[in-house]
């Protein structure tokens, strides 16, 4: 689909940005570029629609030379997602999805219509249409930004840095929401970021470049697994690579498979009595088929003894839980980021089947450092 | 008011006439500063370094006497109003160059990246993003310009040109201050209707999204 050959960009005053680089990129294909800063991520990427011109090399698109055209036909077929979103602010959310169309002379109505259609991928109501972008909040913002890029139904789209600018919580979902619409729609993307969790999240291929040179290429697990070098193993990060340790790979190996339950009919007091017995600060509630209801604590006991009796009365239901299946590094990232103390794991009927906690992500860094030939099972 | 009635039973139709006159004289060279102006403005942002030259150049002629341009085209073109209409559309356009540049080059850089990256031409660009973001920073300086004009337009009947300039000169030659306050009154009167009128004018042509934008902020 995409081909760089032996491509050089060299910038006035002869720094080297991008040094004979060669790739190929097959279609449907997610591929990420990361690296520092300066390392010629994002003018790689600017070179395919070309905003910026190589100085040596081919660069193909199906096999045709995109060199050899005209660069704003090319760029018409080509969508682009940028960080700073980039919304006209004087055109409503339609002009704006639609502006593709409008430059390729496509009917009013054609526009109206494809802007509609797009819109509905990203479950937003019609009346967004005749909305201005500042009325729209970031993460709302930027969906129009990848919309307008997907407008001409172009099928590869370059991506510089498009989450960047969100929040994490927005970003996350919106990771989550493009990834889903990418296989969907089977587009190519090329995706620049210097966010790793990102790359590891969304790509089918990571491209990991320094100093304008390819590092290596290859998918997120075998990058976690064989990192090429040095500079690899450090851009990961020890943390992931630690994640990504073969033998452990799922939540269900590494979660403790009896946490201290209660159904909720109990008392308050003998679920204190219950906590003060196994020494612990919070339990998961159940009920009898094992379905995890929720889970109660401390202080939600010490706040609400007073009207309530039973533990259904007073259990949480607000709970974040895994499933049984989801990778550990998945896992790790959202405990560690979200700051839980725990995690509940469940199977696909909601039924508790275990849990992770710190304890459990401790044993799996101690493991780590001291060596395969002590471990031992883990609970 | 026993004054005044005779005044304009005398000189009513020949007052209308010269605020016409007056009106077209400075409007026709505000057109022409606009029509100049304008895209001299657009062009520059692609040469900023040629803009710093353009702009002082402009803003030397600006500090001429009005007097002393207006004297200066009569041994070129002699009398009349196209001397006058000349001379007035000097000094519309620095203005109207100054805030069309300011306005075109105050438009964020990423709006441009999205739509190159998107594919417009550059004339697209500066018809989708530039002009339509810059509008209400030009429409300043067309509203500044223009109410300018009007009053320097007075000076146009120093060199024939008509207008309502012609009482105000005849009122100070005869000592006829009700001549001043004919000509003064209606040249101020029309300034502050154009302001109105352009201040509407800016109001349509403001795409809606900016002013919701602004009403928002």
């Amino acid at each position: 689909m995409l081909k760089f050959d032996h491509v050089s960009k060299v910038y006035k005053g002869g720094k080297r940005a991008v040094q004979d680089l060669t790739l190929e990129i097959e279609k449907g294909e997610f591929i990420c570029f990361i690296g520092p800063s300066g390392c010629g991520k994002t003018t790689t990427m600017k070179m395919i629609n070309r905003l910026i011109e190589p100085t040596e090399g081919s660069i193909y698109i199906n096999g045709k030379n995109i060199l050899e055209g005209d660069s704003v036909q090319l760029r018409r077929e080509i969508g682009y997602v940028i960080q700073q979103i980039g919304l006209f602010p004087h055109m409503t959310i339609q002009e704006n999805i639609s502006l593709v169309l409008k430059l390729l002379k496509f009917s009013e109505e054609k526009r109206r219509t494809r802007a509609r259609e797009l819109l509905a991928l990203v479950d937003m109501t019609p009346d967004y249409l005749e909305k201005y972008p500042h009325e729209l909040s970031g993460g709302q913002q930027q969906r129009i930004g990848v919309l307008r890029a997907l407008a001409a139904d172009q099928p590869l789209i370059l991506m510089d840095e498009p989450f960047g600018a969100l929040d994490p919580i927005t970003r996350d979902s919106l990771q989550e929401e493009f990834k889903k619409l990418q296989r969907k729609l089977e587009k190519t993307i090329v995706f620049v970021t210097h966010d790793m969790d990102e790359a590891l999240k969304l790509a089918d291929r990571i491209v990991i470049m320094r100093d304008g040179q390819i590092v290596q290429c290859d998918t997120p697990d075998e990058i976690l697994r064989n990192p090429a070098n040095e500079f690899v193993e450090e851009f990961i990060g020890r943390d992931r690579l630690v994640q990504a340790r073969p033998n452990i790979q799922t939540v269900e190996q590494i979660m403790n498979p009896s946490p201290i339950t209660i159904t909720g009919e109990r008392t308050l007091s003998e679920a204190i009595q219950l906590m003060k017995h196994h020494r612990v600060d919070s339990l998961l509630v159940v009920d009898e088929k094992k379905v995890l209801q929720g889970f109660i604590d401390v202080e939600i006991i010490d706040q609400k003894r007073k009207k309530a009796s039973l533990v259904r009365d007073v259990v949480e239901t607000d709970i974040f839980t895994v499933e049984k299946h989801t990778l550990v590094r998945d896992t790790v990232r959202k405990i560690l980021k979200v700051g839980m103390k725990y995690v509940p794991v469940v199977d696909d009927k909601h039924r508790l089947v275990g849990i992770v906690t710190r304890a459990s992500l401790v044993d799996i860094v101690y493991d780590s450092i001291w060596g395969e030939d002590e471990m031992t099972k883990i609970g | 008011m026993d004054t005044i009635l005779p005044f304009f039973s005398t000189y009513g139709s020949e007052m209308l006439y010269k605020t016409w006159e007056h009106l077209y004289i400075s409007l026709i060279a505000a057109a022409l500063g606009i029509l100049i102006a304008v895209p001299l403005g657009v062009a520059l942002t692609r040469f900023p370094k040629a803009a710093g030259f353009v702009m002082g150049v402009l803003g030397v002629i600006q500090t001429f006497p009005s007097f002393a341009i207006l004297a200066f085209f009569i041994p070129l073109l002699g009398v009349g109003k196209i001397p006058a209409i000349i001379a007035l559309f000097f000094y519309s356009v620095l203005p109207i160059l100054r805030n069309t540049y300011t306005g075109v080059s105050g438009v964020q850089k990423s709006l441009l990246e999205a739509g190159r990256g998107m594919g417009m031409t550059g004339w697209e660009r500066i018809c989708y993003v530039e002009v339509p973001l810059a509008i209400p920073v030009m429409m300043a300086g067309i509203r500044l310009s223009t109410v300018y004009l009007i009053g320097w337009a007075t000076l146009a009947s120093f060199i024939g040109g008509g207008g309502l300039g012609d009482y105000i000169f005849s009122g100070l030659n005869l000592y006829q201050p009700e001549f001043i306050i004919a000509g003064a009154v209606p040249v101020t009167l029309l300034a502050l209707l154009t302001d109105l009128l352009l201040g509407k004018v800016e109001g349509w042509v403001t795409p809606k999204g900016m002013k919701k934008m602004r009403e928002a902020a």
